[in-house]
Protein backbone atom coordinates (compact mmCIF):
# COMPACT_ATOMS: atom_id res chain seq x y z
CA UNK A 1 0.00 0.00 0.00
CA UNK A 2 1.32 3.26 -0.93
CA UNK A 3 0.94 6.51 1.71
CA UNK A 4 0.11 9.56 0.96
CA UNK A 5 0.26 12.27 3.38
CA UNK A 6 -3.42 13.58 4.57
CA UNK A 7 -3.13 17.46 4.28
CA UNK A 8 -4.51 19.80 6.88
CA UNK A 9 -7.43 21.20 4.63
CA UNK A 10 -9.28 22.80 7.92
CA UNK A 11 -8.83 26.50 8.70
CA UNK A 12 -6.09 26.09 11.46
CA UNK A 13 -2.34 25.75 11.29
CA UNK A 14 -0.38 21.89 12.59
CA UNK A 15 3.04 22.89 13.77
CA UNK A 16 5.20 20.06 14.72
CA UNK A 17 8.39 20.14 16.90
CA UNK A 18 10.81 17.02 16.67
CA UNK A 19 14.09 16.19 17.68
CA UNK A 20 15.99 13.78 20.19
CA UNK A 21 15.68 14.11 23.88
CA UNK A 22 18.13 16.66 24.86
CA UNK A 23 17.79 18.87 21.61
CA UNK A 24 16.33 21.99 23.23
CA UNK A 25 12.75 21.09 21.26
CA UNK A 26 10.64 21.69 24.27
CA UNK A 27 12.69 24.91 25.69
CA UNK A 28 12.02 26.45 21.67
CA UNK A 29 8.56 25.25 21.09
CA UNK A 30 7.42 26.77 24.83
CA UNK A 31 9.10 29.92 23.60
CA UNK A 32 6.70 29.90 20.16
CA UNK A 33 3.72 29.68 22.52
CA UNK A 34 4.58 31.98 24.93
CA UNK A 35 4.88 34.10 21.73
CA UNK A 36 2.26 33.74 20.00
CA UNK A 37 -0.28 34.16 23.12
CA UNK A 38 1.89 37.36 24.11
CA UNK A 39 1.22 38.78 21.16
CA UNK A 40 -2.15 37.77 20.95
CA UNK A 41 -2.77 34.90 17.97
CA UNK A 42 -4.63 31.75 18.58
CA UNK A 43 -2.74 28.94 19.72
CA UNK A 44 -2.49 25.93 21.15
CA UNK A 45 -0.01 23.66 22.77
CA UNK A 46 -0.12 19.76 23.16
CA UNK A 47 2.32 17.75 24.38
CA UNK A 48 3.27 13.90 23.24
CA UNK A 49 1.52 11.25 25.49
CA UNK A 50 -0.62 12.96 28.02
CA UNK A 51 -3.95 12.31 27.15
CA UNK A 52 -5.99 10.87 30.56
CA UNK A 53 -7.59 7.88 29.63
CA UNK A 54 -4.69 5.54 28.16
CA UNK A 55 -2.24 7.22 30.62
CA UNK A 56 -2.62 4.86 33.24
CA UNK A 57 -2.37 1.59 30.87
CA UNK A 58 0.86 3.24 29.24
CA UNK A 59 2.17 3.60 32.36
CA UNK A 60 1.33 0.00 34.12
CA UNK A 61 2.78 -1.56 30.83
CA UNK A 62 5.62 0.63 31.27
CA UNK A 63 6.61 -0.54 34.86
CA UNK A 64 5.40 -3.65 34.62
CA UNK A 65 7.55 -4.59 31.52
CA UNK A 66 4.36 -6.22 29.82
CA UNK A 67 5.35 -4.33 26.58
CA UNK A 68 6.57 -5.25 23.55
CA UNK A 69 7.41 -3.39 20.40
CA UNK A 70 4.24 -3.92 18.79
CA UNK A 71 2.09 -3.16 21.86
CA UNK A 72 4.40 -0.10 22.70
CA UNK A 73 3.55 0.87 19.53
CA UNK A 74 -0.37 0.22 19.88
CA UNK A 75 -0.62 2.00 23.05
CA UNK A 76 1.35 4.86 22.34
CA UNK A 77 -1.40 5.08 18.99
CA UNK A 78 -4.37 4.70 21.21
CA UNK A 79 -2.94 7.48 23.10
CA UNK A 80 -2.40 9.68 20.65
CA UNK A 81 -5.48 8.85 18.72
CA UNK A 82 -7.37 9.87 21.94
CA UNK A 83 -5.34 13.17 22.08
CA UNK A 84 -5.32 14.21 18.37
CA UNK A 85 -9.29 13.55 17.79
CA UNK A 86 -10.06 15.50 21.29
CA UNK A 87 -7.42 18.02 21.35
CA UNK A 88 -5.50 18.61 18.32
CA UNK A 89 -8.54 18.27 15.51
CA UNK A 90 -10.91 20.33 17.30
CA UNK A 91 -8.54 23.64 17.98
CA UNK A 92 -7.46 22.95 13.94
CA UNK A 93 -11.32 23.22 13.03
CA UNK A 94 -11.42 25.94 15.49
CA UNK A 95 -8.91 28.00 13.08
CA UNK A 96 -5.69 27.59 15.81
CA UNK A 97 -2.13 27.74 15.39
CA UNK A 98 -1.74 23.87 16.95
CA UNK A 99 1.88 23.09 18.17
CA UNK A 100 2.59 20.06 18.81
CA UNK A 101 6.01 19.08 21.04
CA UNK A 102 6.68 15.30 19.64
CA UNK A 103 3.68 14.38 16.88
CA UNK A 104 3.47 11.39 14.86
CA UNK A 105 7.49 11.06 14.03
CA UNK A 106 8.52 10.51 17.03
CA UNK A 107 6.62 7.31 16.64
CA UNK A 108 7.82 6.02 13.07
CA UNK A 109 11.38 6.92 14.34
CA UNK A 110 10.93 5.05 17.70
CA UNK A 111 8.83 2.08 16.77
CA UNK A 112 10.94 1.45 13.37
CA UNK A 113 14.26 1.39 15.91
CA UNK A 114 12.30 -1.32 17.85
CA UNK A 115 11.36 -3.32 14.70
CA UNK A 116 7.90 -2.49 13.42
CA UNK A 117 7.57 -2.12 10.11
CA UNK A 118 7.79 1.46 8.74
CA UNK A 119 4.42 0.88 6.43
CA UNK A 120 2.50 -0.68 8.99
CA UNK A 121 3.49 2.58 11.60
CA UNK A 122 2.63 5.01 9.00
CA UNK A 123 -0.30 3.33 8.01
CA UNK A 124 -1.34 3.33 11.89
CA UNK A 125 -0.88 6.81 11.90
CA UNK A 126 -2.46 7.53 8.24
CA UNK A 127 -5.63 9.03 9.99
CA UNK A 128 -3.68 11.78 11.47
CA UNK A 129 -2.62 14.97 9.49
CA UNK A 130 1.04 15.55 7.71
CA UNK A 131 2.16 19.22 9.94
CA UNK A 132 2.14 22.29 8.00
CA UNK A 133 5.52 22.81 9.13
CA UNK A 134 7.56 20.74 10.87
CA UNK A 135 10.53 21.14 12.79
CA UNK A 136 13.59 19.17 13.15
CA UNK A 137 15.88 19.74 15.94
CA UNK A 138 19.10 18.63 15.04
CA UNK A 139 22.45 18.69 17.13
CA UNK A 140 25.41 15.93 17.03
CA UNK A 141 24.42 12.97 18.38
CA UNK A 142 27.22 13.43 21.36
CA UNK A 143 25.98 16.53 22.07
CA UNK A 144 22.48 15.61 22.47
CA UNK A 145 24.04 12.52 24.95
CA UNK A 146 26.02 14.85 27.04
CA UNK A 147 23.08 16.87 27.83
CA UNK A 148 20.99 14.25 29.00
CA UNK A 149 23.07 11.70 30.44
CA UNK A 150 24.62 14.64 32.52
CA UNK A 151 21.77 16.05 33.83
CA UNK A 152 20.19 12.99 34.75
CA UNK A 153 21.28 10.36 36.76
CA UNK A 154 18.67 7.52 36.43
CA UNK A 155 17.21 6.31 32.91
CA UNK A 156 13.95 5.11 32.58
CA UNK A 157 13.78 1.10 31.18
CA UNK A 158 11.85 1.83 28.03
CA UNK A 159 13.85 5.69 27.65
CA UNK A 160 16.96 3.91 27.71
CA UNK A 161 15.74 1.13 24.95
CA UNK A 162 16.33 -1.70 27.74
CA UNK A 163 13.66 -3.38 26.13
CA UNK A 164 15.69 -4.01 22.87
CA UNK A 165 18.37 -6.07 25.06
CA UNK A 166 21.19 -3.43 23.54
CA UNK A 167 23.57 -3.43 26.61
CA UNK A 168 23.03 -4.43 29.82
CA UNK A 169 23.85 -1.02 31.02
CA UNK A 170 21.84 1.61 30.88
CA UNK A 171 23.74 4.45 29.78
CA UNK A 172 25.55 2.03 27.04
CA UNK A 173 22.01 0.90 26.03
CA UNK A 174 20.51 4.54 25.89
CA UNK A 175 23.54 5.93 23.69
CA UNK A 176 23.21 3.30 21.19
CA UNK A 177 19.18 3.45 21.26
CA UNK A 178 19.44 7.60 20.44
CA UNK A 179 22.11 6.86 18.04
CA UNK A 180 19.55 4.72 15.75
CA UNK A 181 17.17 7.15 16.53
CA UNK A 182 18.83 9.72 15.40
CA UNK A 183 19.34 8.05 12.42
CA UNK A 184 16.05 7.22 11.65
CA UNK A 185 15.35 10.92 12.02
CA UNK A 186 17.68 12.02 9.71
CA UNK A 187 15.82 9.77 7.37
CA UNK A 188 12.74 10.91 7.83
CA UNK A 189 13.33 14.75 7.70
CA UNK A 190 15.23 14.13 4.16
CA UNK A 191 12.27 12.23 3.00
CA UNK A 192 9.34 14.20 4.66
CA UNK A 193 10.67 17.54 4.04
CA UNK A 194 11.23 18.70 7.89
CA UNK A 195 12.72 22.50 8.60
CA UNK A 196 16.11 21.51 10.10
CA UNK A 197 17.33 24.05 12.74
CA UNK A 198 20.66 23.53 13.75
CA UNK A 199 20.31 23.60 17.50
CA UNK A 200 23.87 23.80 19.45
CA UNK A 201 23.79 27.32 19.45
CA UNK A 202 22.10 30.18 21.98
CA UNK A 203 18.55 29.71 22.77
CA UNK A 204 17.92 33.28 21.51
CA UNK A 205 18.97 32.72 18.12
CA UNK A 206 17.68 29.49 17.91
CA UNK A 207 14.45 31.19 18.86
CA UNK A 208 14.79 34.06 16.17
CA UNK A 209 15.46 31.49 13.36
CA UNK A 210 12.43 29.37 14.36
CA UNK A 211 10.05 32.40 14.72
CA UNK A 212 11.46 33.60 11.20
CA UNK A 213 9.98 30.29 9.12
CA UNK A 214 6.92 30.72 11.15
CA UNK A 215 6.26 34.48 9.91
CA UNK A 216 7.70 33.60 6.30
CA UNK A 217 5.08 30.77 5.96
CA UNK A 218 2.08 31.18 8.07
CA UNK A 219 0.18 34.24 7.55
CA UNK A 220 0.20 35.02 11.38
CA UNK A 221 -2.43 38.01 10.88
CA UNK A 222 -5.09 35.54 10.02
CA UNK A 223 -4.88 34.06 13.22
CA UNK A 224 -5.19 37.02 15.85
CA UNK A 225 -7.64 36.39 17.88
CA UNK A 226 -10.54 38.77 18.57
CA UNK A 227 -10.26 41.12 21.16
CA UNK A 228 -11.99 39.30 24.39
CA UNK A 229 -9.83 36.88 23.83
CA UNK A 230 -6.17 38.42 24.39
CA UNK A 231 -4.60 37.77 28.08
CA UNK A 232 -3.99 40.96 29.47
CA UNK B 1 0.24 -36.60 16.50
CA UNK B 2 -1.04 -33.31 15.22
CA UNK B 3 0.88 -32.50 11.71
CA UNK B 4 2.46 -29.06 11.98
CA UNK B 5 0.77 -25.82 10.49
CA UNK B 6 2.12 -23.76 7.79
CA UNK B 7 1.33 -20.33 9.48
CA UNK B 8 1.41 -17.20 8.37
CA UNK B 9 0.41 -13.56 8.75
CA UNK B 10 -2.14 -11.14 7.27
CA UNK B 11 0.58 -9.01 6.80
CA UNK B 12 4.26 -8.08 7.93
CA UNK B 13 3.32 -9.66 11.25
CA UNK B 14 5.14 -9.04 14.47
CA UNK B 15 8.77 -8.62 14.03
CA UNK B 16 10.74 -11.46 15.48
CA UNK B 17 8.59 -14.34 15.48
CA UNK B 18 9.61 -17.67 14.02
CA UNK B 19 6.46 -19.02 12.24
CA UNK B 20 8.60 -22.37 11.76
CA UNK B 21 7.69 -22.61 15.59
CA UNK B 22 4.20 -22.70 15.97
CA UNK B 23 2.91 -26.07 15.88
CA UNK B 24 -0.69 -25.84 17.40
CA UNK B 25 -3.82 -24.75 15.97
CA UNK B 26 -5.59 -22.02 16.22
CA UNK B 27 -9.76 -21.62 15.68
CA UNK B 28 -11.49 -18.63 15.64
CA UNK B 29 -15.33 -18.78 16.50
CA UNK B 30 -17.09 -15.18 15.48
CA UNK B 31 -20.91 -14.58 15.89
CA UNK B 32 -22.48 -11.99 18.20
CA UNK B 33 -23.42 -11.82 21.69
CA UNK B 34 -25.97 -14.31 22.73
CA UNK B 35 -25.34 -16.63 19.10
CA UNK B 36 -24.08 -19.23 21.41
CA UNK B 37 -20.30 -18.77 21.48
CA UNK B 38 -19.31 -19.42 25.04
CA UNK B 39 -21.96 -22.25 25.34
CA UNK B 40 -20.32 -23.62 22.37
CA UNK B 41 -16.86 -23.04 23.38
CA UNK B 42 -17.22 -24.52 26.73
CA UNK B 43 -18.21 -27.54 24.78
CA UNK B 44 -15.83 -28.00 22.17
CA UNK B 45 -13.07 -27.68 25.17
CA UNK B 46 -14.72 -30.75 26.85
CA UNK B 47 -14.38 -32.48 23.49
CA UNK B 48 -11.38 -31.54 22.68
CA UNK B 49 -9.54 -32.25 26.11
CA UNK B 50 -11.21 -35.69 26.00
CA UNK B 51 -9.23 -36.48 22.82
CA UNK B 52 -6.12 -35.41 24.47
CA UNK B 53 -5.59 -31.74 22.94
CA UNK B 54 -4.08 -28.67 25.40
CA UNK B 55 -6.54 -25.78 24.67
CA UNK B 56 -5.81 -22.22 25.40
CA UNK B 57 -8.74 -19.87 25.60
CA UNK B 58 -8.61 -16.33 24.15
CA UNK B 59 -11.40 -13.72 24.00
CA UNK B 60 -11.59 -10.38 23.57
CA UNK B 61 -10.66 -7.83 25.82
CA UNK B 62 -9.12 -9.95 27.98
CA UNK B 63 -5.45 -8.85 27.59
CA UNK B 64 -3.14 -8.21 31.18
CA UNK B 65 -1.67 -4.70 29.42
CA UNK B 66 -5.37 -2.97 29.23
CA UNK B 67 -8.25 -5.24 29.64
CA UNK B 68 -8.94 -3.23 32.84
CA UNK B 69 -8.42 0.07 31.07
CA UNK B 70 -10.68 -0.78 27.91
CA UNK B 71 -13.17 -1.92 30.76
CA UNK B 72 -13.54 1.71 32.53
CA UNK B 73 -13.24 3.58 29.53
CA UNK B 74 -16.25 1.51 28.01
CA UNK B 75 -18.44 2.59 30.68
CA UNK B 76 -18.07 6.34 30.50
CA UNK B 77 -18.31 6.15 26.78
CA UNK B 78 -15.56 8.51 26.13
CA UNK B 79 -13.64 7.37 23.77
CA UNK B 80 -13.47 8.18 19.89
CA UNK B 81 -14.33 5.37 18.03
CA UNK B 82 -10.43 5.71 16.30
CA UNK B 83 -9.32 5.39 20.13
CA UNK B 84 -11.63 2.73 21.32
CA UNK B 85 -10.46 0.94 18.19
CA UNK B 86 -6.95 1.11 18.74
CA UNK B 87 -7.31 0.20 22.32
CA UNK B 88 -9.03 -3.10 21.18
CA UNK B 89 -6.00 -3.56 18.69
CA UNK B 90 -3.47 -3.08 21.77
CA UNK B 91 -5.88 -5.61 23.45
CA UNK B 92 -5.75 -7.91 20.75
CA UNK B 93 -1.96 -7.95 19.83
CA UNK B 94 -1.09 -8.35 24.07
CA UNK B 95 -3.03 -11.58 23.64
CA UNK B 96 -1.13 -12.62 20.22
CA UNK B 97 2.00 -12.18 21.60
CA UNK B 98 1.59 -13.26 25.22
CA UNK B 99 -1.20 -16.14 24.95
CA UNK B 100 -1.86 -17.31 21.53
CA UNK B 101 1.90 -17.58 19.88
CA UNK B 102 3.39 -19.20 22.79
CA UNK B 103 0.73 -21.60 23.04
CA UNK B 104 1.05 -22.20 19.51
CA UNK B 105 4.62 -22.83 20.50
CA UNK B 106 4.06 -25.22 22.44
CA UNK B 107 1.39 -27.26 19.98
CA UNK B 108 -1.76 -26.29 21.87
CA UNK B 109 -5.22 -25.74 20.53
CA UNK B 110 -6.13 -22.45 20.87
CA UNK B 111 -9.96 -21.68 20.77
CA UNK B 112 -10.84 -18.11 20.27
CA UNK B 113 -14.03 -16.76 21.28
CA UNK B 114 -14.20 -13.86 18.57
CA UNK B 115 -10.95 -13.01 16.39
CA UNK B 116 -9.76 -9.24 14.76
CA UNK B 117 -13.20 -9.70 12.47
CA UNK B 118 -15.74 -8.68 15.22
CA UNK B 119 -13.33 -5.96 15.90
CA UNK B 120 -13.28 -5.04 12.68
CA UNK B 121 -16.99 -5.35 11.74
CA UNK B 122 -17.75 -3.10 14.59
CA UNK B 123 -15.54 0.04 13.14
CA UNK B 124 -16.81 -0.60 9.99
CA UNK B 125 -20.27 0.11 11.39
CA UNK B 126 -19.11 2.86 12.81
CA UNK B 127 -17.60 4.56 9.80
CA UNK B 128 -13.99 3.85 9.69
CA UNK B 129 -11.94 2.71 6.58
CA UNK B 130 -11.36 -0.94 5.57
CA UNK B 131 -7.81 -0.51 4.09
CA UNK B 132 -6.84 1.17 7.38
CA UNK B 133 -8.01 -1.08 9.80
CA UNK B 134 -6.69 -4.49 7.54
CA UNK B 135 -3.18 -2.38 7.73
CA UNK B 136 -3.69 -2.38 11.36
CA UNK B 137 -4.67 -5.97 11.63
CA UNK B 138 -1.77 -7.08 9.25
CA UNK B 139 0.04 -7.88 12.62
CA UNK B 140 -2.54 -11.15 12.88
CA UNK B 141 -1.77 -14.76 12.31
CA UNK B 142 -4.04 -16.35 9.61
CA UNK B 143 -6.14 -18.93 11.83
CA UNK B 144 -6.97 -22.56 10.89
CA UNK B 145 -10.32 -21.88 10.69
CA UNK B 146 -12.73 -19.20 11.40
CA UNK B 147 -16.51 -20.22 12.12
CA UNK B 148 -19.52 -17.58 12.26
CA UNK B 149 -22.12 -18.59 14.25
CA UNK B 150 -25.25 -16.89 12.26
CA UNK B 151 -28.17 -16.26 13.93
CA UNK B 152 -30.84 -13.53 13.03
CA UNK B 153 -31.30 -10.19 15.26
CA UNK B 154 -34.48 -10.38 16.52
CA UNK B 155 -33.45 -14.29 17.54
CA UNK B 156 -30.72 -12.85 19.85
CA UNK B 157 -32.63 -10.21 21.38
CA UNK B 158 -35.60 -12.70 22.03
CA UNK B 159 -32.28 -14.96 24.00
CA UNK B 160 -30.82 -11.85 25.55
CA UNK B 161 -34.40 -11.18 26.72
CA UNK B 162 -35.22 -14.62 28.03
CA UNK B 163 -31.87 -14.96 29.95
CA UNK B 164 -32.66 -11.90 31.79
CA UNK B 165 -30.38 -9.99 30.89
CA UNK B 166 -30.17 -6.49 30.10
CA UNK B 167 -29.21 -5.40 26.23
CA UNK B 168 -26.00 -3.75 26.64
CA UNK B 169 -25.40 -0.60 25.91
CA UNK B 170 -22.29 -1.12 22.99
CA UNK B 171 -24.14 -4.84 21.56
CA UNK B 172 -26.99 -2.03 20.59
CA UNK B 173 -25.30 -0.08 18.79
CA UNK B 174 -26.41 2.80 21.66
CA UNK B 175 -23.25 4.62 20.69
CA UNK B 176 -24.48 5.72 16.99
CA UNK B 177 -27.46 7.09 17.62
CA UNK B 178 -29.78 5.08 15.08
CA UNK B 179 -32.34 5.53 17.59
CA UNK B 180 -33.50 6.08 21.33
CA UNK B 181 -35.18 2.83 21.01
CA UNK B 182 -33.14 0.23 22.41
CA UNK B 183 -34.92 -2.25 20.55
CA UNK B 184 -34.64 -0.74 17.15
CA UNK B 185 -31.32 0.46 17.78
CA UNK B 186 -30.30 -3.47 18.20
CA UNK B 187 -31.86 -4.66 15.40
CA UNK B 188 -30.28 -2.11 13.14
CA UNK B 189 -26.91 -2.50 14.65
CA UNK B 190 -27.01 -6.39 14.62
CA UNK B 191 -28.01 -5.77 10.88
CA UNK B 192 -24.91 -3.73 10.20
CA UNK B 193 -22.93 -5.65 11.81
CA UNK B 194 -23.95 -8.92 9.80
CA UNK B 195 -23.48 -7.15 6.85
CA UNK B 196 -19.84 -5.89 7.53
CA UNK B 197 -19.48 -9.49 8.42
CA UNK B 198 -20.51 -10.72 4.75
CA UNK B 199 -17.91 -7.94 3.76
CA UNK B 200 -15.23 -9.09 5.59
CA UNK B 201 -15.92 -12.77 4.82
CA UNK B 202 -15.49 -12.04 1.20
CA UNK B 203 -12.26 -11.16 2.37
CA UNK B 204 -11.28 -13.42 4.77
CA UNK B 205 -13.18 -16.33 4.07
CA UNK B 206 -15.21 -17.45 7.50
CA UNK B 207 -17.46 -20.74 7.44
CA UNK B 208 -20.83 -19.74 8.79
CA UNK B 209 -22.69 -21.94 10.70
CA UNK B 210 -26.82 -21.30 11.03
CA UNK B 211 -26.51 -21.16 14.73
CA UNK B 212 -30.39 -21.15 14.99
CA UNK B 213 -30.37 -24.52 15.85
CA UNK B 214 -30.74 -26.72 18.72
CA UNK B 215 -27.12 -26.22 20.48
CA UNK B 216 -25.92 -29.94 19.86
CA UNK B 217 -26.75 -30.19 16.15
CA UNK B 218 -24.20 -26.58 16.44
CA UNK B 219 -21.99 -27.96 18.18
CA UNK B 220 -22.08 -31.11 15.31
CA UNK B 221 -21.21 -29.27 12.49
CA UNK B 222 -18.67 -27.41 14.90
CA UNK B 223 -16.66 -30.55 15.54
CA UNK B 224 -17.19 -31.85 11.83
CA UNK B 225 -15.43 -28.61 10.86
CA UNK B 226 -12.75 -28.74 13.49
CA UNK B 227 -11.74 -32.15 12.49
CA UNK B 228 -11.16 -31.21 9.18
CA UNK B 229 -8.15 -29.11 10.32
CA UNK B 230 -6.74 -31.09 12.92
CA UNK B 231 -7.24 -34.70 12.15
CA UNK B 232 -9.45 -37.50 13.28
CA UNK B 233 -9.12 -39.09 16.96
CA UNK B 234 -5.73 -40.40 17.71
Amino acid sequence: MTMRPLRNDTPGKLVAVEGLDGSGKSTQVYLIKRWLELSGYKVFFTEWNSSSIVREATRKGKRRNLLTPTTFSLIHCTDFADRYERNILPMLKAGFIVLADRYKFTALARDTVRGCPLEWVEQLYSFAFEPDITFYFSLPLRTALDRILGGRPALKYHEAGMDLGLSPDPVESFKIFQGRIHKAYELLAKNRGFTRISSGRPVEAIQEEVRGVLRDRIDLAHYKAVARWIVR
Amino acid sequence: MIPSARFRFYGEGIPGVNLADLKGKLIVLEGPDASGRSTQIALLTDWLERRGHAVEHVGLKRSTLVSGELGKAKEGNILSPRTLSLFYATDFADQLENRILPALRAGFIVLADRYIYTLMARDIVRGADLAWLQSVYSIALVPDLVMYLRVAPQKLLERYIYRGRELDYWEAGMDIGYSRSWYDSFIRYQTELHRSFMRLQAIYGFVPVNGMRTPRAVTRELQTRIEAVIGPTA
